[in-house]
């Protein structure tokens, strides 16, 4: 009958769903558990919480300070003991890459942001107040992460920061 | 979480802007954290290799050492590597010689000259080499195993960890800290040698010190201090070059020295020295009873590599696969109970067409004496409690913070500072503060991989740590480009795994690959590279920089090997020979500079087919004989009946594009 036909096909089509999502959900699952790996020094299933904003940004993700602090909150035992384990970070981590949370910024969207902070559109900025919006304003860069990028992001000759040419050059060379 | 909090910056600042400041901020620490996990597998890669290679130079250290003793005697060469008496004094230095000329017993002078001798490059004359080889091994012979030392008598005692050869570290400790005096004490903490190209100049600065202040210099052993390691490792090879006439009898005297050297340092009853770690048997009386001269640290393997290596060969064409990798699995035997050795325990060696056998006469107590010394020289510290088995590494233990603390409060000592281990920042604190780890030698892995350290101890013995890096280049790299160097030498050296597993690995892919469609999934082919290689390594995150996909999503295995190709191929030979030789042929190079006792660079086509089926057999894998016989034949150009080794090696060396792009792109 055409009940038991459709029941049939039905049937066949949630299995083919559950084998799919299964398989990027295990895919996705040796990914994480890939990048924890990395950190996971005593092969014991636990990292460093201060590692945690690495891993998950490893894994494509673009969160804010703000952001991380709240996911750290949800992943950390009751008791905070400095490591974070697996089993707590993995279904975190999985809903987040499957909801796409933390998009990535595109690369024209971060040239604005560098046009807004040149306000006279010279199509450059001074070392100095590209350190005074970087270090004060936002989610405030360290003395050493403003001085690393300062140094991948000045040009020595004329001692000015060209933020389109920096902006492509970081961009590139990116295979994830 | 940026609305109205800070007003004290620039006025009537608008949001847009500080929008602008946050989406900068953001991108970019996911730009560092990319860098970050590049460095970390980077270094994870390194790692793994590094103990890897020293894993199997254990194993294979006890064919070694056959090869050493029994070599000549069998085929009747001769006492070619016995031991000379030392007669430096009728070697004649010429007038030409424009090198430092030492003059015994040593003064300041003499250290004076070496350094500024070596800042230009030069080499010491082989006979005044010997003449201080001699000078030390008298000097350490009335050394005991453990040398106790006091604080008071000087302001700080500083301690420098593994140099592996790199002068420039030594010379900038120098630099920096001062050189060694009465008033400015130094423990060395072993690994002076192998991997750096200046051992030999290390070593000599190092003794030199040592006969001059022999109160303010002290040298601890380290597990590369040893003959069969430097065999390996590179510094046997660096004194032949240097010392092509006095070459071996310095290599003789050195093994001999080397054995004599202290194995700890105790300063103030309070802190112990050691290169590795310590085991939860360790014992420092017994420590210091053994007869350290004797004890010939992977000789003793020999014991325990009959059992798990057998003499039989698998004879599938696909299974050249390393039989060291089921050795590897299993995690080395604690020594066996206490027993008389029967008249069965004997050793069958194959060798020209007979078996010789070999009796095993370790009685039990010369084994403890052995794991005392392995275990002090091998071992890492781990953050679990407990005393493992060090597989990583194939010898000594991991050793957990519960060992440590046994181990410090039954002596009544508050600190043990060890080496062995390459750390980021040069130094590390583990155990709540009770082990540091010091390391010496900066961008040991690659440029810009590391720093070095060293630290002080005063009367009080708190540690005071000082960092520096060896640079290159003067202008100063970016972080990205630091990370790029090291990560693409490291990729280089997996890829070269990749290569030599070739056969096994392509074997394992197309199981998979069932439609033959050169693709599998991600996830097959982590698992079968890491199955062949048996290299712990985040293999998914490691994917994109190894190997291509496809439009698909799958992976195009064949890729993973697009980037090598092996240099000049050797007529007439079947893959898996190429292959096989190709992945052994550090230990080839070995073999050989064992056999070729002048160096004159030829072996004779017979010792060479030999030695192949002796190594075979040992690693149990099958090669045709007739394939060997075809191939020595093809490498012998001139048809003269022996072998060019040079040349043979050549045929194997890997030729990298990816490197000259590199070059390219600067």
């Amino acid at each position: 009958s055409t009940r038991y036909d459709l029941y049939r096909v039905l049937h066949a089509a949630l299995c083919l769903f559950a084998i799919c999502s299964e398989a990027i959900v295990s895919e996705l699952h040796k990914r994480i558990s890939s990048a924890f790996d990395v950190f996971d020094h005593e092969s014991n299933h636990t990292v460093d919480v201060r590692e945690i904003g690495t891993i998950i940004r490893s894994l494509g993700c673009f969160p804010t300070e703000a952001q991380l602090h709240d996911v750290i909150a949800e992943i950390e035992e009751e008791e905070p003991t400095g490591f974070i384990r697996f089993e707590r970070f993995l279904p975190t981590m999985s809903r987040i890459l499957l909801e796409h949370r933390f998009r990535p910024v595109p690369e024209d969207l971060l040239l604005q942001a560098f046009e807004v902070l040149d306000q006279q559109k010279r199509g450059h900025l001074d070392p100095e107040e590209l350190t005074r919006y970087l270090t004060q304003e936002g989610e405030p860069f360290t003395q050493e992460e403003m001085e690393e990028m300062l140094s991948a992001a000045v040009d020595p000759d004329k001692n000015l920061i060209f933020y389109k040419d920096f902006v492509s050059v970081m961009t590139v060379d990116d295979p994830w | 979480s940026v609305t109205g909090t800070t007003l004290w910056v620039i006025e009537q600042m608008p949001v847009l802007s500080i929008k602008a400041a946050v989406l900068i901020q953001r991108w970019y620490r996911r730009y560092v954290a990319r860098l970050e996990i590049r460095r970390r597998y980077t270094w994870n890669i390194f790692q793994s290799i590094e103990y890897a290679g020293e894993q199997d130079q254990l194993q294979l250290s006890s064919f070694f050492s056959f090869m050493l003793d029994n070599f000549t005697q069998l085929n009747g060469n001769g006492p070619g590597i016995e031991v000379r008496q030392c007669k430096y004094e009728q070697i004649v230095v010429p007038d030409s010689y424009s090198g430092p000329r030492l003059s015994f017993p040593l003064s300041v002078t003499d250290t004076n000259t070496l350094l500024s001798a070596f800042k230009e490059q030069q080499t010491l004359h082989g006979k005044y080499v010997l003449q201080l080889l001699h000078e030390t091994q008298k000097f350490l012979k009335q050394m005991p195993n453990v040398i106790y030392l006091s604080s008071s008598y000087a302001k700080e005692i500083t301690i420098c960890g593994d140099l592996h050869g790199r002068l420039d570290d030594l010379l900038l400790i120098f630099y920096k800290n001062g050189l060694p005096s009465a008033e400015n004490p130094y423990i060395f903490n072993g690994d002076f040698v192998d991997r750096g190209k200046k051992s030999i100049e290390i070593i000599i600065i190092l003794f030199a010190f040592l006969l001059l202040y022999p109160d303010h210099m002290h040298l601890n052993r380290g597990n590369h201090e040893d003959h069969i390691m430097n065999l390996r490792y590179g510094f046997t090879k660096e004194v032949m070059q240097k010392y092509k006439t006095h070459g071996r009898e310095i290599l003789q005297l050195l093994q001999d020295v080397f054995s004599l050297l202290p194995i700890a340092t105790i300063i103030d009853n309070k802190v112990l020295i050691v290169h590795g770690g310590i085991s939860d048997k360790t014992d420092l009386y017994f420590l210091s009873s053994v007869e350290r001269h004797r004890v010939s640290l992977l000789k003793c393997r020999l014991t325990k590599q009959s059992s798990s290596s057998s003499s039989s060969s698998s004879s599938s064409a696909s299974s050249v696969c390393s039989p060291r990798a089921s050795c590897r699995a299993t995690p080395r035997h604690p020594p066996p109970s206490p027993r008389l050795p029967s008249p069965v325990d004997m050793l069958q060696v194959p060798f020209l067409d007979s078996i010789v056998s070999l009796a095993l006469p370790e009685p039990p107590k010369e084994e403890l004496e052995w794991r005392q010394i392995v275990d002090v020289l091998w071992s890492d510290p781990k953050n679990q409690n407990g005393c493992s088995p060090n597989s990583f590494r194939g010898g000594g233990c991991y050793f957990g913070p519960d060992v440590t603390q046994r181990l410090l409060k039954k002596h009544g000592m508050c600190l043990l500072i060890r080496s062995h281990e390459c750390k980021q920042e040069g130094y590390e604190l583990c155990h709540n503060g009770q082990v540091i780890t010091i390391f010496s030698a900066s961008n040991y892995y690659e440029e810009g991989s590391n720093r070095g350290a060293y630290v002080k101890l005063g009367p009080e013995l708190i540690p005071r740590f000082f960092q520096y890096q060896v640079s290159r280049s003067t202008r100063k790299l970016t972080l990205q480009q630091r990370v790029s160097v090291a990560e693409s030498s490291a990729l280089k050296a997996l890829q070269e795994k990749l290569f030599a597993h070739r056969s096994e690995l392509m074997a394992a892919f197309q199981q998979y690959d069932i439609n033959n469609t050169g693709r599998i999934s991600t996830n097959e082919w982590a698992q079968v590279v890491e199955s062949v290689l048996r290299l712990d390594l985040p293999w998914r995150t490691l994917r994109p920089r190894l190997v291509r996909l496809a439009s698909d999503g799958n992976v195009e295995y064949e890729s993973c090997f697009e980037n090598i190709s092996a240099g000049q191929p050797i007529p007439q030979v079947t893959p898996n020979l190429a292959e096989t030789m190709y992945r052994y042929r550090t230990d080839l190079e070995i073999i050989f500079n064992i056999i070729d006792k002048d160096h004159s660079g030829q072996i004779s086509i017979e010792e060479f087919r030999q030695t192949w089926k002796l190594f075979s057999s040992h690693l149990g894998v099958d090669v045709d004989d007739q394939a060997i016989d075809d191939m020595a034949r093809s490498i012998d150009f001139n048809k003269d009946g022996s072998i060019d080794f040079n040349e043979f090696l050549e045929a194997f060396r890997v030729v990298h594009k990816l490197d000259m792009k590199e070059q390219q792109q600067g």
